[in-house]
């Protein structure tokens, strides 16, 4: 808690620093590969594809990093009360933070099939979405850094816009495949991507939940907004 | 038994979905203390407690040294009557009773609320003198009821298994542990309601120190249990609620898993996670 006195032991305040640092660090590290992926797809840029993807390793090296970490934290400090909720806090955030980052670098790898075809269509609407994702990211790993309970509830509750911008494209592409066959292998690459951005979201959403808790001890538990219908939507062609 | 719900008093934030904080089941209470103060001569040591000892359940009392906790523990069993200079005033209501009103005998009140110290101090006797010496003041019973509540405190105790060969020879010849547990048998064998213990594993090693809170969890079915312990874990690990106190005031209580997740208190929080104390 960065507002608390420090702990009679010291070396254990530079322990939870330590570990703080470590989750910026890999946080940063997947704000890059979203924006790396981001750019792969929207500017055909495969040396950004390239970087999304090799990035992944570096996060999952940390992530083994905070877990062994916080084991060594439970184990020797046997941490109570907000020290603890910290702790475990960031053994949960870990796993989301890893988990965006895999989404990021498959977003990454289907960019380069992505390339090798002409969009008959416009990229707007997921460059949108891809930009609404990219913000609620960087907004959440600055609240993880600074135990910030306003912003993780700010991202907490517009995730609901994503989900209506998937729901739209997961539409628009049923759409353009339907027109024309040829479109089918590019359009189902860019539902996936579509998919990957809608959930790197939802992992925000935990991470924001994860953050409340871990600052106030209480759990943000109403049902949150959502707006991913597309589960529930069908398109049928006009001569059906 | 009746039991109330201890509702958090956390009230809700302002945004909607903000759930209250863990409540646990707590049993009514078999001491409930309010307002109660305690002097050492001019030094106001305890600071208008109040605190209930839930029925049949352990509530740990912890804090920095010369917070009050093990002054607390001194009122309910009345220790004070015998330093002139030291009284209290308040509230420690048991049976419609307040134990601290010096009219109350402390005879009858010591059999109904024992006591366990922080260091063992079996008499220099045999082991089954030290368990009945104790049972005598207050009851007389046959050689063969005597047996059997020796027996019986010694089995409560977990201590049976370990002397029943030896019950004849001295109690000073047992180990720390076992001392400790004898004088826990001692304090059952008057079979009182509440057991106050006093830091009583901190003179003893770690797995003597585990056998003592496993026999505090047994215990709990039939006694109302108060256990002052430095060591935040063991307070954790023992106890249904958790009182925590600073300066002569009790500045929360609260289920222990409340108490060590998310207390409500700055200073609990600050306490418990090592800040100071």
């Amino acid at each position: 808690m960065s507002d608390a006195p420090e702990h009679l032991v010291k070396s254990f305040d530079t322990e939870l620093k330590r570990l703080r640092d470590m989750m910026s660090q890999m946080g940063g590290i997947v704000e890059s590969q979203l924006a790396n992926a981001t750019k792969a797809i929207l500017q055909r840029d495969s040396d950004a594809a390239g970087r999304a993807v090799e990035d992944d390793t570096k996060v999952d090296a940390l992530e083994r990093d905070v877990e062994q970490f916080v084991i060594r934290l439970l184990a020797l400090r046997q941490p109570m009360a907000g020290d603890l909720r910290q702790i475990v806090a960031a053994l949960k955030m870990t796993g989301d933070i890893e988990r965006i980052g895999d989404y990021a670098a498959n977003v990454a790898k289907r960019s380069i099939v992505l390339s090798q075809f002409t969009p008959p269509y416009s990229l707007a609407g997921l460059a949108n979405m891809a930009r609404l994702v990219q913000s609620q990211l960087k907004s959440i790993i600055d609240a993880v850094a600074n135990n910030d309970t306003q912003t993780a509830i700010r991202v907490w509750q517009s995730d609901v816009e994503i989900d209506d911008i998937y729901t739209a494209l997961f539409r628009e592409l049923i759409t353009y495949m339907m027109e024309d066959p040829r479109n089918i292998t590019p359009c189902t690459h860019l539902l996936f991507i579509a998919k990957n951005l809608e959930r790197i979201g939802d992992h925000a959403t935990n991470i924001a939940e994860t953050i409340y808790y871990a600052v106030s001890g209480e759990v943000l538990t109403d049902a949150r907004p959502k707006g991913d219908n597309s589960a529930y939507a069908v398109i049928r062609s006009h001569d059906a | 038994m009746s039991q109330t719900t201890v509702q958090p008093q956390t009230e809700s934030k302002s945004f909607g979905g903000v759930q209250a904080r863990g409540s646990a089941i707590l049993n009514k209470a078999r001491i409930a203390i309010s307002e109660l103060d305690f002097f050492y001569g001019d030094n106001r040591a305890l600071k208008g407690i109040k605190l209930d000892l839930p029925e049949r359940q352990v509530t740990g009392m912890i804090g920095p040294s010369g917070c009050g906790k093990s002054t607390l523990l001194r009122v309910l069993n009345r220790m004070y009557d015998l330093y002139p200079g030291q009284h209290a005033t308040g509230q420690a209501m048991m049976d419609g009773i307040n134990i601290i009103d010096p009219k109350v005998d402390i005879n009858a009140l010591r059999s109904r609320i024992g006591m366990v110290f922080q260091k063992p101090t079996p008499f220099p006797m045999t082991i089954y003198e030290n368990i009945a010496f104790g049972v005598k003041l207050h009851e007389k019973l046959s050689k063969s009821a005597m047996d059997e509540r020796v027996e019986w405190s010694l089995s409560r105790a977990a201590l049976w298994g370990e002397v029943k060969d030896r019950l004849n020879s001295s109690a000073m010849g047992l180990s720390g542990g076992q001392q400790q547990r004898l004088c826990i048998a001692r304090t059952i064998a008057v079979r009182p309601e509440v057991i106050l213990f006093d830091e009583p594993t901190s003179a003893l090693d770690p797995i003597s120190t585990l056998k003592i809170e496993e026999l505090i969890d047994e215990l709990k079915v039939d006694f109302t249990i108060a256990i002052v312990t430095h060591n935040m874990q063991q307070a954790a690990r023992c106890a249904d609620q958790v009182a925590f106190f600073y300066l002569g005031e009790m500045v929360e209580c609260a289920p222990a898993a409340q108490i060590f997740t998310a207390p409500k208190e700055k200073r609990t929080q600050e306490y418990v996670t090592g800040r100071f104390g």
